[in-house]
């Protein structure tokens, strides 16, 4: 069974960009959240094996997703990356304190993220 | 000290309190202008705070005790209203006033008499009143209020402003929890959101952590004027669990909760800090300090930092077994084993990062030497400079400010010395008769900037190229580009004054500063342009000790690159690589990147390449350069520690240090800044 990646981005373009990256790849299924609150359902019912998320989100924000991730049995040891429009270093820094694998600041290189999930998923 | 030269010390001391004090005037009125609306701007704060600070250590050089009381006085008090421990109101900002009243008595009187002296006792009792006016004060902000760290990890800058402005306010702030059904939370969550933000703000919303079954709860922390019995009633509902702060009745440990500005620890060493006032001067009454702060000796923070790095070490050495077992049968003891690495990871990069953030002090307190240094070698050589210092603020690592206090000074020692004309020559350039010296710093990721600009003479290339030529450094028909001509003022030995004098030329050349700066794993850069001035930049990563790095194979040997200089990696053919104008490059996304060799570098060549061969590349910038390094393999990412080479291999090139693998190894690892001048001035000289 190909591998499951969950993207929580507020913005569509975004989105489907992230989404389009990855299907190039061809290995991989994505599941798509338009915000926080819908990652939040997604999670319980789904088998995740990497997590994309962006920072500021209207609901929730990226950190918020974080920690609630890193402390929930299911999802503790599953590879997460953030994606942020700004590159503020406290919320880089407290992103990856909180427990992300990576942090890619947009825009990013397309081959830049596939190397990422390459290098989490194999 | 002769009587000249200590009258002349006396001047410097004047003009420079004087500078202080004139704006320390201008940020009181301000906050003068703020004390109606209760909210005190800390840039405001702080700025007054660092000009009572300058003056007391300045005051303390020269042994004016009674001006060192009074500063000394007025920077606890300033400390306890950044902290918030004391009110801000008019009574104190008319403290603020008549303290700052006496200090210009004080030193006016001093400049025309050292030993003249003013009754200080009013405004110190002054002083200690509004410092007193902190006890039971209603305006207590984050310093008192426990916050779970968990909440406050997560909350971006920009939520972390608004908790702050709701805690300016004077609003209380509320931890609620929530429990919701998972069909329906949204709809739930935005009602009752709803109904909170007409009473207040909504700060953060954090999902709680644990078994999502059937429900899911939330934690809202809400700022508001309303009371916990308020807010029970306005939402009306069974399940909401308020936690209101700042209802606490005894004190708690400091420990264990994060505020907002975590105490600060001011980490001093004697040569960079000036004369201490003693403690007994301070006028207080209380024995109990004002001031959040801790000194600590630095050696102890290297300690620390060294276990950290045995840590890490250990760590890596822990996966290391982990991945063996992967191999063996034992399937299920490598899968905890690795998890718990994991989570071991993860707190000790928080530890290191605990450790890494004490260690980190305002380049401020550099620039502040700098601006004597200046002031002293215009004296001297009869020039006129206007010092003018942006990005003080910027934090860099101890030891980095330590170790580049000397390259610094002896880049504004030259700019003033070589770079500023005199005041006739300036005036007969059209130029004002005042050269200005800018010290910039600004941090730029994972590297701190800092600029040192003149507006003096600039470069001039011709004499650069002929001066080499004298000394054979090229050849007279060598070609040079600008960025070469540069380079050549760094070469041992260089100098383009005839007169060599006896500020910058002490047999201490440029090229000592170039390779201080690189021992720091930093780089010097040079833009001029004759006639208008001259432009050093000097790029320093934040912080040594441990780094993060890329491992890469060249030939039998293993090298560690720094990953905060790697900007990607890429596999490429052997075939798409170009020769341009004799340097091999590759195309990257539409511009050329140059490219280096690492296997020619280190004479680690074995065969012939073949050229069907893919090989790896090592996209690596500093500045706005970049290259590629071209290795054989890529063998991941790894904390290492970093360890000097010592003074006896310091001449080697292109290495920066040698660390430690997880697994008993020592690797080299690059000095990427090096590397990438050495490479970019030419393929020659580069033979370890």
């Amino acid at each position: 069974m190909s591998k499951k990646i969950l993207i929580a981005e507020d913005s569509l373009t975004m989105r489907s960009l992230i989404v389009s990256t990855i299907a190039a790849m061809g290995d991989y299924e994505t599941v798509e959240a338009a915000n926080g609150f819908e990652a939040l359902r997604i999670l319980p019912r789904e088998k995740v094996d990497l997590i994309i998320t962006d920072i500021n989100m209207p609901d929730i924000n990226g950190l918020e997703l974080v920690s609630f991730i890193r402390n929930s049995d299911n999802y503790r040891e599953t590879p997460l990356f953030i994606i942020s429009t700004e590159s503020s270093d406290r919320d880089r820094e407290k992103g990856m304190s909180l427990g992300a694998n990576a942090y890619l600041v947009k825009p990013f290189a397309p081959d830049q993220l596939q190397a990422l999930i390459r290098e989490y998923l194999g | 000290m002769s009587d000249k030269s200590s009258s002349q010390a006396l001047k410097d001391f004047v003009s420079e309190t004087e500078e202080i004090i004139g704006s320390l005037n201008l940020d009181l009125v301000r906050l003068a202008d703020s004390v109606d609306s209760g909210d005190c701007d800390p840039d405001v704060l702080n700025s007054i705070f660092r000009g009572a600070h300058s003056i007391k250590g300045l005051a303390g050089m020269f042994g004016f005790d009674d001006l060192s009381t009074l500063s000394h006085s007025m920077e606890s008090l300033l400390d306890g209203l950044r902290l918030g421990k004391i009110p801000f109101n008019q009574f104190l900002v008319d403290t603020l006033f008549s303290s700052l009243d006496l200090l210009i008595k004080l030193i006016d009187g001093k400049s025309n008499d050292e030993d003249f002296t003013l009754d200080l006792t009013p405004v110190l009792t002054q002083i200690s009143q509004a410092a007193q006016g902190a006890e039971g004060s209603e305006e207590n902000p984050l310093a008192d209020l426990e916050i779970d760290p968990a909440i406050l990890n997560v909350l971006t800058e920009y939520e972390e402003h608004r908790l702050l402005e709701n805690v300016r306010k004077g609003r209380r702030l509320h931890l609620l929890r929530l429990d919701f059904d998972l069909t329906s939370f949204d709809q739930d969550l935005a009602e009752v959101t709803q109904q909170l933000k007409q009473q207040g703000e909504v700060i953060s919303t954090l999902p709680s952590a644990g078994d999502i079954g059937e429900r899911i709860s939330f934690q809202i922390l809400f700022g508001s004027d309303l009371g916990h019995a308020d807010i029970a009633l306005l939402l009306g509902r069974d399940a909401v669990d308020i936690l209101t702060y700042g209802d606490k009745t005894e004190s708690q440990e400091p420990a264990d909760f994060v505020v907002k500005e975590p105490p600060e620890i001011l980490i001093e060493t004697d040569e960079t800090r000036l004369p201490e006032v003693p403690e007994d001067t301070d006028s207080a009454g209380s024995m109990r300090s004002i001031s959040r702060t801790v000194r600590v000796d630095i050696d102890k923070l290297d300690l620390l930092m060294n276990i950290v790095g045995e840590l890490v070490l250990s760590k890596s050495a822990i996966a290391n077994i982990s991945d063996r077992l992967k191999m063996t049968d034992e399937k299920d003891l490598a899968s905890d084993l690795g998890k718990t690495t994991r989570i071991l990871e993860r707190r000790l990069h928080e530890l290191q990062k605990g450790v890494m953030d004490v260690r980190m002090v305002p380049v401020g307190q550099l620039f502040e030497k700098m601006t004597r240094i200046v002031r002293r070698v215009a004296n001297e050589q009869g020039k006129k400079v206007e010092l003018e210092i942006s990005g003080a603020d910027t934090e860099l690592d101890k030891l980095i400010i330590e170790d580049v206090s000397d390259p610094l000074m002896h880049i504004i020692r030259n700019a003033i010395d070589h770079g500023l004309e005199t005041p006739q020559e300036r005036r007969a350039a059209g130029k004002s008769e005042k050269g200005t010296i800018q010290l910039l710093a600004s941090q730029k990721g994972n590297h701190v900037v800092i600029e040192v600009n003149d507006d003096g003479r600039g470069i001039d290339e011709e004499k650069v190229r002929r001066k080499a030529v004298e000394r054979g450094l090229i050849s007279a028909s060598h070609d040079l580009t600008e960025e070469e001509l540069h380079e050549l003022l760094f070469m041992p030995g260089f100098s383009t004054r005839d007169d060599v004098s006896d500020l910058s030329g002490r047999g201490v050349g440029m090229d000592v500063v170039k390779n201080n700066i690189a021992a720091l794993s930093g780089m010097i850069e040079v833009y001029s342009r004759f006639g208008q001035g001259s432009s050093m930049v000097i790029t320093l990563p934040i912080t040594l000790a441990i780094i993060k790095a890329l491992i890469v194979q060249v030939g039998k040997k293993t090298y560690a690159i720094p990953i905060n200089s790697v900007l990607e990696t890429l596999m490429v053919e052997a075939d798409a690589i170009q020769t341009v104008e004799r340097r091999e490059v590759i195309e990257l996304r539409k511009s050329t990147v140059p490219l280096l060799r690492l296997d020619r570098v280190f004479a680690q060549s074995l065969d012939e390449v073949d050229e069907g061969r893919r090989l790896f590349v090592a996209i690596v910038g500093l500045a706005d350069k970049r290259m590629g390094f071209v290795v054989d393999d890529l063998l991941g990412q790894q904390d290492v520690v970093i360890k000097s080479l010592g003074k006896a291999l310091s001449f080697v090139k292109g290495i920066s240090g040698a660390a430690e693998l997880g697994n008993q190894k020592t690797i080299l690892v690059l000095d990427v800044a090096g590397l990438m001048s050495e490479a970019l001035r030419g393929e020659s000289a580069l033979n370890v």
